[in-house]
């Protein structure tokens, strides 16, 4: 079939939206209002880590205007974890902290009021008593035997496996890392002609959307609730909120209008559960509008990622097996992070051939804001790693990097490092046409070969 | 304190605290979709108005200021329903994603070509630079101001 008979592919189309958007009649979020909507703003945690002793609320509840501070006591079922649908526990953050704060600038408590100066001035008010506790801030750090355990099962990873990360059956044994293992890697270890090892590392990065977090939930007397949401995941927020309040997903209607700009740092139901504890309890609308500096230092980034790779190779340039060892900095809890370690580790061959191989990635929790996905979740990072890698496999075994990749490419009938079947392989086909726009030329031998 | 000004050409009267900023009262007050909170500081051009011709960050601008003057929001550039030529450039090169940047953009464009109709390549970059667009649609953006000038 030649390009020109798809309706969709090779042809730009016009974005659905654009005239509204460029005559500024899109509707986000920051226009819908209601009459007697009140506001909210967050008293937030100075420390990364810390009991909370006392909080002090007089001074605040004074202030003209201030209708509601909302606590833990108000959540009615405080614990959840957000892909909990798909299996993943226990429950490890709270929807407003209860007795510790586990980042700086966790919500320790909302203030609600008329409108947002108020609410901010109300919330500057609020004196929060917290003893400051070591904070875990490093990855390795936290690994290490006798670093303090910031979750309540005494240790900073994540259990996988016994059903907990919705990716193995009940049955598995638990362990502190996500495996992923095939063939024999120590035998291929054992027959290298040359053993290349690498570490690589991503810092975090902040999605930035255009449009900062900005959220409306307005009751009904009837006991349903509305939630305004820039969401990239309206499902999950039913269920979170529905989870949190104690009451049936049928009663959580999520509107989810047009979103500004969001690349994953609006796929996790990070505040509206609190918007919506608010406005059931003060039965009134309330509206809560992050600041950039809120967007930047509250909401998710890509996680930091440390990889460490490790390849046996032969002489003529097999990758005979892989040794990879994967850490996920989720920060101070787990959101999409057992996923994101899960997606990671499947993906530690690359487009490659790899027979031989053991693969763990570790979910690490560290007092620093929660990480999420972010474009190519789990992927990029990967990418990223896996790509230098091939570069030093190649150097150091005097290939041409091409020609490694050619020798190491999928082909069809072989497995994935999951033992998924391939019948669609096209990575030889890829490299072919990006060498000749390019303007690499390959020699002959790698332009016969096909997947 | 109660102020009048001209929105998108229609006289509006409106009562503001005399910190309130224009943003403010433009969404929070009369419930504009045209104009966007992005930064609250100068830095995004999210929230672009013109003030009698002239480009302000309406997150900068107290509403007290505009009293009796003419603010001009993207939705003003329309005329009788029908897009200004430069609204329908954007249109034809795509020059928007998510949309949020978009009002912002089209203002500085049109502000840019009133003064200079011909603008070259570094005249455009030059009048963008306060205009953060995050979805990177700079590319189509740019096309469309330059297929709006005259050449
Ligand atoms: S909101 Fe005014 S410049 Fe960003
Ligand atoms: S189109 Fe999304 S920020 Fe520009």
């Amino acid at each position: 079939m030649s390009m020109s008979n798809y309706f969709v592919v090779g042809k730009s189309l016009q974005n659905s939206s654009i005239v509204n958007h460029v005559t500024g009649a899109t509707q986000y979020i920051d226009s819908i209002t209601f009459p007697g909507m009140l506001w909210i703003k967050a008293v937030r945690s100075p420390v990364p880590r810390g009991k909370i002793k006392k909080i002090d609320y007089s001074k605040a509840e004074k202030i003209p205007g201030v209708v509601k501070i909302i606590t833990a006591k108000h959540v009615p079922n405080n614990y959840h974890v957000n892909l909990a649908g798909l299996g993943v526990g226990p429950p490890d953050e709270p929807v407003l902290p209860e007795d510790e704060v586990n980042y700086k600038g966790e919500a320790i408590c909302l203030v609600v009021a008329k409108d947002e100066e108020t609410a901010a001035k109300a919330a500057n008010l609020v004196e929060v008593d917290i003893e400051e506790l070591p904070p875990v801030l490093d990855m390795e750090e936290a690994l290490k035997p006798g670093a303090p355990a910031i979750k309540k099962w005494g240790s900073n990873v994540f259990m996988f496996g016994g059903g907990m990360d919705g990716a193995t059956p009940p049955s598995s044994p638990k362990r502190p890392y996500f495996l992923v293992k095939r063939g024999n890697v120590e035998q291929a270890f054992a027959n290298a002609y040359e053993v290349v090892e690498g570490s690589y590392l991503i810092p975090p990065i902040e999605h930035a959307p255009l449009e900062p977090h900005i959220c409306v939930a307005k009751p009904e007397p009837s006991g349903k609730l509305t939630i305004y949401t820039p969401t990239q995941a309206p499902y999950f927020v039913r269920d979170n909120v529905a989870t949190i309040l104690n009451i049936p997903a049928s009663n959580i209607r999520v509107v989810s209008p047009h979103v500004g700009g969001a690349f994953g740092a609006k796929v996790d139901p990070e505040f509206e559960m609190q918007v919506a504890v608010a406005a059931m309890v003060v039965g009134r609308p309330v509206k809560w509008r992050w600041t950039r500096e809120e967007e930047f230092t509250i909401s998710t980034t890509r996680p930091a990622v440390k990889i460490e790779l490790k390849d046996a190779l032969s002489r003529e340039g097999r990758i005979l097996g892989r040794k990879a060892k994967l850490l996920h900095d989720a920060g101070a809890y787990a959101r999409t992070s057992p996923y994101g370690v899960i997606k990671s580790t499947v993906n530690l061959s690359g487009p490659y051939n790899i027979e031989n191989l053991r693969y763990e990635g570790y979910c690490v929790f560290t007092n620093r804001q929660p990480s999420s996905a972010m474009r190519g979740y789990g992927v990029f990072e990967v990418s990223y790693a896996v790509e230098l890698h091939m570069e030093r496999a190649a150097r150091k075994l005097g290939i041409d990097s091409w020609e490694f990749r050619f020798i190491n490419a999928y082909r069809n009938n072989q497995v994935t490092a999951t033992g998924r079947p391939i019948d669609d392989a096209y990575l030889i086909e890829v490299m072919k046409e990006a060498a000749a726009l390019a303007g690499v030329k390959l020699p002959p031998h790698l332009l016969q070969l096909s997947s | 304190m109660m102020i009048r000004f001209y929105l998108d050409g229609q006289l509006v009267e409106v009562d503001v605290k005399p910190t309130d900023t224009l943003l403010k009262v433009l969404v929070d007050k009369l419930g504009l979709t045209s104009v966007h909170y992005g930064c609250g500081e100068g830095s995004c051009g999210a929230c672009m108005v013109l003030v009698d011709d002239k480009l302000r960050y309406s997150c900068l601008t107290f509403a007290a200021s505009v009293n009796d003057k003419k603010v001009t929001t993207v939705a003003g550039l329309l005329s009788d329903h029908e897009l200004s030529p430069l609204q329908k450039k954007f249109v034809e090169n795509n020059a928007a994603q998510c949309g949020y940047c978009t009002p912002g953009m089209v203002l500085v464009a049109k502000a840019l070509l009133d003064k200079n109709p011909s603008p070259s390549d570094e005249e455009i970059f030059d009048a963008l630079a306060g205009n953060l667009c995050r979805c990177t649609g700079y590319v189509p953006i740019v096309k469309a101001v330059k297929s709006a000038a005259r050449r």
